[in-house]
């Protein structure tokens, strides 16, 4: 029994160690993708942005043609018909930027180390975090502390899986790596909880359920907001590019936004993250509310944390909304999207700060 | 086309579908109402409409009624839900914790009145919360069945045929071939129905279409929402919902006397309680006995016996605090737990008076110090006179001398009970309801010790026998059971609630995952005497895989329009594509759907008419020449 504690203690504190060691790489991984946007900013991009734009006013089109798979009989010239396509009207025909590295090779090379960093660094996260569980025998989400590392942990697996998928999202790692580092550093300094056991009400499967998927919902709802808000920026500057006598961004601004994906990409890729979770979410609400019923004997009793899960809800359907709504697709609809993610943040560090309920328990 | 819906203009000119590209009506103004067709229907959204009426009440209220059930409203209500929820979680409830609210108002004096007027302690149950969600859900109702409706009716129409110039919508393609124009239609027709699109053949064209359930998926999800609200609504009338405390050996049988409290719904009649009933054969907790979060519960069991009906079938089981037991409909939980010490007492003549647990009351939380009252109604004095007498102290489950009289771990470590003894009267005989666990003292007089100055106490361990001064009886302390506390609730509506919740998944699943969109092909032969293919398709904007999707038709189809081989003199001179090269990047930027800046060097520019010069001048308002907008105008 002593001895099995002992052991218990070591992993607790070689998960920490991992933690540390995780983010002493990400901050590495945090420098290569600074000297990556700066070594871009030296690329021709920012001179010839608004070049693209004029290009893009001559013509409004994008040939692109596409590999059908499945063609096993056809010759190679039938098996790429050409496909002409269009953007909606209304929407600008400007192009994705070429990404922080804006085309340079040294660029690129930061920002291939940077994703190789971040990768290093997110095994020793994951392990750190699979230490910690090990160490109390559950799901390593039972405090705020562990809330926290795990949440960064499945933000930064998001982001991995997407480069995998060779998704269109190298730009999203400076925002990424500063928030995992700072959601790492909160979490070792003022969130920190030693390792120890849950109180009666938290031992449930459904609390793995609601807990993970709340997790995995927020982290994406981050990327998710992390593009909006990208958008915002790259919608306005793209409307500056149309109107040169206007008020202007400086100019490290405009060479760091001439180089994201065009807004009408971050938008669909936000939509796309936000629409995506949006059922995950819903689900996690009904899963916390049939927890709810089995420790507390109702489904629903307007607790804080309740509450503002509801809102957060609540929000993102407005969200949705929106975008099918003439007059609020847009900026406006970027703007619910997020206020929705401040009520997702203020549920997880606001309501279990400043608001007592049923769901605050053991520490923070 | 179905000629049902009359909500959307481009829904108006559906009535009249302009026959395979040969409408009566060219140029500029047509094509764009063409395009507005093309892509009307493709959900089953509200038009918007903000012009207000010149009619009298009747239009008035038509307006009115419009209005509740456009998107925008709805937009506005869902905005308004949320910023009313709000005020519940930073005032106090009284729904959720009455302490709080004292606490609260206590500390408040002039803002309670204030809150009060304005319903912040019963947020959720206040005029202004229900007004919001009521108008939200008459709103939703007059959304769905115009909506389902509308459905209906283009399930039984047919996919819209195909606009003149194919070349405007947002995916396209096109290529000569040597077969005749009926062979590739037919050809067409049997590649998308095989992909299960609806297809309809007209002209020199065919229409198809897919992804109805999208629009099967958000009606559902829909109406899930309104069978959630009405099966918690039917919760709240016939639930019944009480507590009841039973020390271990103790039984519950359910009936209205056996609760200690009960809340029941307006439409709930007592009578309606099922027959069922439990015993506590034991109860057990663990703590946790190191480190900062000492004491905290690691585990709470309750052991039970129960039966169903009048005389059913005893059977065995736990109950813990996330495993409620479900019997005949109803649910117990166990909700708290605590200590009763099992006394017997004998009067002055030595008959035993009393015997059995007494239930200790929680005075703080963590080590479970208990205060105890104990009364004794029937006892005689050593000379056989009728008198009352009554103890009042506390239990400790772990007492440590140097800590004084407060517990310092919750387990029974070394279970001490402390107490002190009146004689008098209890005031039991009154009539008023008193509570058991407290002793009104006013007309009683405390034991003193033999000197006649100090207060009799004594502080007694499991087995010591005190005896009351003057020979005026015995109390001995026999041991220690625990109580613990159920919650016994019934609640009709969860089986409702459950299936909303469930529907509701699986219609938002389809409504945001499965895709509307149409595809046209047209087949007709050029001037050269070959037959030039076009295919075009539309989606909602989201649909990113629109090209791909056409791209994978469009080769099965080359299967049996082979493209002619003197490809060059193109009939439709589309871009020169140099892209092949770079096969990987291309496939790429389709998936993005917007083509990277070397894609956009080649970029052909083609048919100088349909060019808009400045494209970014176009605003968010409905462009009847975009389809996607001309979906949802
Ligand atoms: C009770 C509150 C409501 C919630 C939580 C809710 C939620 C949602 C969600 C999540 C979607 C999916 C969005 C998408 O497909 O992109 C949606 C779509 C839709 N909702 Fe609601 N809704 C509510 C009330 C209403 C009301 C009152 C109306 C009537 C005006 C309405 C009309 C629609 C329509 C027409 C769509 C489809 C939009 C489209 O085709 O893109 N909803 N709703």
């Amino acid at each position: 029994m002593n001895l099995a504690a002992e052991v218990n203690e070591n992993l607790a504190h070689y998960s920490n160690v991992l933690i540390y060691s995780a983010m002493a790489v990400y901050t590495l991984a945090f420098l290569a993708h600074i000297a990556e946007w700066v070594f871009g900013s030296r690329s021709a991009v920012g001179r010839t942005a608004a070049a693209i734009t004029s290009g893009a006013e001559a013509a409004q089109r994008a040939t692109v043609t596409v590999q059908a798979g499945g063609q096993r009989g056809a010759t190679a010239v039938l098996e790429r018909p050409k496909i002409v396509t269009r953007s909606a009207a209304g929407s600008r025909d400007v192009p994705d930027g070429p990404g922080a590295a804006g085309g340079t090779e040294q660029g690129d090379v930061y920002g291939r180390i940077a994703v190789g960093l971040t990768v290093l660094a997110f095994l020793f996260h994951a392990v750190g975090v699979l230490f910690r569980a090990l160490s109390v025998r559950r799901a390593p989400w039972g405090n705020m502390y562990e809330f926290s590392t795990t949440f960064a942990m499945v933000a930064v697996a998001t982001y991995l899986v997407l480069l995998v998928l060779k998704k269109n999202v190298r730009w999203i790692g400076l925002p990424l790596v500063t928030t995992v580092l700072l959601d790492l550093g909160l979490a070792v300094s003022v969130l920190y909880t030693a390792s120890d056991q849950l109180v009666p009400a938290l031992h449930s499967y459904w609390l793995w359920i609601h807990v993970s998927c709340a997790i995995i919902s927020g982290a994406a709802l981050y990327i998710g907001a992390v593009s909006t808000l990208l958008y915002l920026f790259r919608d306005r500057y793209e409307a500056q590019l149309e109107n040169p006598e206007g008020k202007q961004y400086r100019q490290a601004v405009k060479s760091v936004l001439a180089r994201v994906p065009s807004a009408a990409s971050l938008d669909k890729f936000a939509y796309r993250i936000n629409a995506t979770v949006f059922p995950l979410w819903t689900f996690t609400i009904i899963a916390g509310a049939i927890w709810a019923e089995a420790a507390w004997g109702r489904y629903w009793g307007w607790d804080p944390k309740e509450v503002w899960s509801f809102i957060t809800w609540v929000a993102y359907a407005c969200y949705l909304h929106a975008r099918a709504t003439a007059g609020w697709k847009g900026r406006k609809a970027a703007y619910l999207a997020l206020i929705a993610f401040a009520c997702y943040l203020f549920n997880y560090y606001g309501v279990n700060i400043f608001i007592t309920g049923k769901h605050s328990y053991a520490g923070v | 086309m179905s000629t049902t819906d009359t909500d959307t203009a481009a829904g108006k000119e559906a009535g009249t579908p302009p026959e395979g590209g040969t409408a009566p009506d060219s140029g500029a103004a047509g094509e764009e109402r063409e395009l507005g067709v093309a892509g009307s229907q493709l959900s089953t959204a509200p038009a918007e409409e903000i012009n207000v009426p010149s009619l009298g009440p009747l239009g008035w209220a038509r307006w009115f009624w419009r209005q509740l059930t456009s998107m925008r409203v709805a937009l506005l209500l869902l905005l308004l839900l949320s910023l009313a929820t709000i005020p519940g979680s930073l005032v106090p409830q009284t729904s959720i914790d009455q302490l709080k609210v004292q606490d609260f108002q206590n500390r408040h004096p002039t803002l309670t009145p204030i809150y009060e007027k304005l319903q912040l302690f019963h947020v959720y149950s206040s005029v202004w919360f229900s007004a919001v969600y009521l108008l939200l859900f008459i709103s939703l109702i007059g959304c769905i069945v115009p909506r389902t409706w509308q459905f209906i009716g283009q399930l039984r129409g047919r996919p819209p045929a195909a606009p003149r110039r194919l070349t405007r919508l947002p995916a396209y393609t096109t290529w000569r071939s040597e077969a005749e124009p009926e062979q590739v239609l037919l050809a067409a027709q049997k590649i998308m129905k095989r992909r299960r699109f609806r297809v309809h053949a007209s002209g020199d064209a065919v229409a198809a279409e897919k992804g109805y359930l999208r629009e099967v998926g958000n009606l559902l999800f829909h109406i899930a929402l309104i069978v959630l609200l009405v099966s918690f609504a039917a919760g709240q009338l016939w639930k019944t919902e009480g507590t009841s405390l039973i020390t271990e050996g103790g039984g519950f049988s359910n009936s209205r006397t056996q609760y200690d409290d009960i809340k029941t719904g307006q439409l709930f009649n007592s009578d309606d309680l099922a027959p069922f009933g439990f015993q506590l054969d034991r109860f057990t907790a663990t703590y946790e006995r190191n480190g900062p979060q000492m004491r905290t519960p690691r585990t709470f069991r309750a052991d039970i016996t129960y039966w169903e009906g009048a005389d059913g079938a005893a059977r065995k089981t736990s109950i813990k605090v996330n495993e409620p037991l479900e019997i005949s409909g109803y649910k117990v939980y166990l909700l708290n737990h605590g200590y009763s010490p099992v006394v017997t007492i004998r009067d002055g003549k030595g008959d035993v008076t009393y015997q059995g647990p007494v239930v200790g009351l929680p005075i703080d939380g963590a080590n479970l110090t208990e205060s105890v009252v104990i009364k004794v109604p029937d006892y005689r004095d050593k000379n056989g006179k009728k008198d009352q007498i009554g103890f009042q102290g506390q239990f400790l489950p772990t007492w440590v001398r140097s800590h004084g009289m407060f517990s310092v771990f919750p387990a029974l470590d070394n279970p001490t009970l402390v107490l002190t003894a009146y004689h008098g009267s209890l005031g039991v005989d009154g009539g008023t309801p008193q509570s058991v666990y407290q002793l009104d003292k006013s007309r009683m007089k405390q034991f003193m010790e033999s000197d006649g100055k100090t207060k009799f106490a004594r502080a007694l361990a499991v087995g010591d026998t005190m005896k009351l001064p003057n020979g005026a009886g015995t109390l001995s302390f026999d041991g220690v059971k625990e109580w613990a506390s159920f919650q016994i609730s019934h609640k009709p509506g969860d089986q409702g609630a459950l299936i909303g919740a469930v529907a509701a998944l699986v219609g938002l699943a389809g409504s945001l995952f499965i895709q509307r969109r149409r595809v046209w092909v047209r087949a007709v032969t050029g001037a050269d005497g070959t037959t030039v293919v076009e295919m075009a398709g539309l989606g909602r904007t989201e649909y990113a895989k629109l090209p791909e999707e056409l791209a994978d038709l469009a080769v099965r189809l080359q299967a049996d329009a082979p493209p002619a081989p003197d490809a060059e003199p193109d009939p439709e001179p589309g871009p020169e594509s140099t892209t092949d090269s770079t096969q990987d990047s291309t496939k790429e930027s389709a998936e993005n759907s917007v083509g990277n800046s070397e894609e956009n060097s080649v970029r052909g520019s083609e048919e100088g008419p349909a060019k808009d010069p400045t494209p970014e001048s176009a605003s968010d308002t409905a462009d009847p020449a975009d389809p996607a907008e001309g979906a949802r105008a």
